[in-house]
């Protein structure tokens, strides 16, 4: 569903001698630490890569990721956002990109770093700033007509991730009316349904990753 | 007023300020303030005592900024401004929030003298050490701005309970409106402090003024150790 084969539509300038920079952002719940703690299991043996991660009140999100061990310790970071998790990944990104660049300094030789965002709304971007792309995730459990509500996520993220499926049967949620509507949105630019509990390794996703590493690093 | 200055001054400037309430939510969080007027008292105290020894600092770094570059002299004010900072936390965020604005000052004004600021503080990296203390740069970054140091003490006053007060209605939901009244009932107390600390800008850098609150460290060092906690400090 959703798959997009055109040109890629992102204008941010290639820069080099540093690694890809990915965010990953979305409403509370919808999956982004699971998603990104499976992006780590899965790519941490082909790429060398760090995490940033925003937690709103805790550094929940940084001590799930050290105590299932997907990374070292010293690969990962927390940043506190303020009550603002928007605010850190879109007006202001200064602690991000002070963390972002601290992981740069520790590791020579990254060639990915994933930024994930505070669980927020459907107003979160991340500034360009701050990331060269960004994956927006959404769960199907706030029903089928989230992705018509749009917001910046939902329409211009260079990847639209829809998790949860293996829920939507309870939560009455119609995948073909998210596809058709995300579809509508987004003007071409992909979309995956995944489910992270029947499909750990998140393959489609990890696919789409390693392709934009492999874009930035050739560009 | 000129706008370079109100640029500087703006909360919206990306410094990472949005991400501290200037000592506010230990107090927000323990019931010690719940009301405007608590907020107002609160403000009254830190402006006299963190707002004037940031105002001064910032005002004589501004002052001195107009020697032109010359990076070991700043490790001497720097080491100044750590004497008037008893917390370790506290230390080591003024030094986060520092090298957050040299980060802004330096893309929206360069000058050299900010880079010889920040080559001084890259050259000495010290474990608590992120940057330079965040009112040194206020100075520099007044002065690139090309404001006076009674500009620049004038800033340092005002953010020093404007940040607070914005914390304020996020942590507290006070009204927005009340806050704003208590921030213009206290605008002569800030000019005054701005003034004070400006008189100063000339002063040999031991004897700028070294105001203390205890209670305001204390709580910062408590607030480095709470399991929950919404804003950086």
């Amino acid at each position: 569903m959703g798959g997009y084969h055109g040109p890629d539509q992102h204008h941010a300038a290639p820069r080099y001698g540093r690694p890809l920079r990915l965010g990953v952002g979305g409403p509370v719940g919808s999956g982004k630490t699971a998603l990104t703690a499976a992006l780590c299991r899965v790519l941490k043996e082909e790429l060398n890569l760090a995490v940033v991660t925003n937690d709103i009140y805790t550094t929940e999100d940084a001590d799930f990721l050290r105590r299932n061990a997907v990374l070292d310790d010293d690969r990962i970071m927390a940043v506190r956002t303020g009550c603002c998790p928007h605010t850190a990944i879109r007006d202001d990104i200064s602690a991000n990109l002070d963390a972002v660049e601290e992981l740069e300094d520790r590791h020579g030789d990254l060639e990915l770093v994933i930024v994930e965002s505070g669980g927020d709304n459907l107003t979160a971007t991340f500034s360009q700033g701050l990331v060269d792309r960004q994956i927006f995730v959404l769960d199907v459990s706030g029903g089928d007509k989230v992705p018509r509500k749009g917001g910046p996520g939902v329409t211009s993220s260079d990847l639209l991730v829809i998790n949860k499926t293996d829920l939507a049967p309870l939560v009455g949620a119609d995948l073909a009316v998210m596809d058709r509507d995300s579809a509508r949105v987004r003007e071409g630019r992909p979309v995956i349904f995944s489910s992270i509990r029947e499909e750990p390794a998140v393959p489609k996703v990890a696919d789409w990753v390693r392709a934009r590493v492999h874009d930035f690093r050739h560009h | 007023m000129r706008n370079d200055l109100l640029l500087l001054a703006d909360s919206r400037l990306p410094a990472g300020g949005h991400a501290h309430s200037g000592g506010l939510e230990p107090p927000a969080t323990s019931g010690a303030v719940r009301t405007v007027a608590d907020l107002a008292d609160f403000l009254h105290g830190r402006l006299h005592t963190a707002g004037l020894a940031a105002a001064a600092l910032a005002a004589a770094a501004c002052r001195h900024a107009g020697n032109g570059p010359d990076p070991a002299s700043w490790l001497v004010l720097d080491a100044e401004a750590d004497a008037r900072d008893p917390s370790p936390g506290q230390r080591a965020v003024a030094r986060a929030q520092g090298k957050a604005l040299l980060r802004a000052a330096r893309g929206t004004w360069p000058s050299p003298v900010l880079d010889a600021l920040g080559d001084a503080h890259r050259a000495r990296r010290t474990p608590d050490g992120r940057g330079p203390h965040h009112p040194v740069v206020l100075g520099v970054a007044a002065f690139a701005a090309d404001g006076s140091p009674h500009d620049a003490a004038a800033i340092a006053a005002y953010t020093a309970v404007s940040g607070s007060a914005s914390a304020a209605v996020r942590l507290l939901g006070l009204d927005p409106l009340g806050v704003h009244r208590a921030l213009a009932d206290l605008s002569a107390a800030v000019d005054a402090v701005a003034h004070e600390a400006a008189g100063h800008a000339e002063d040999a850098w031991a004897d700028l003024p070294a105001p203390s609150a205890p209670v305001l460290d204390g709580w910062a060092e408590l607030h480095l150790l709470a399991d929950l906690r919404l804003f950086e400090s």
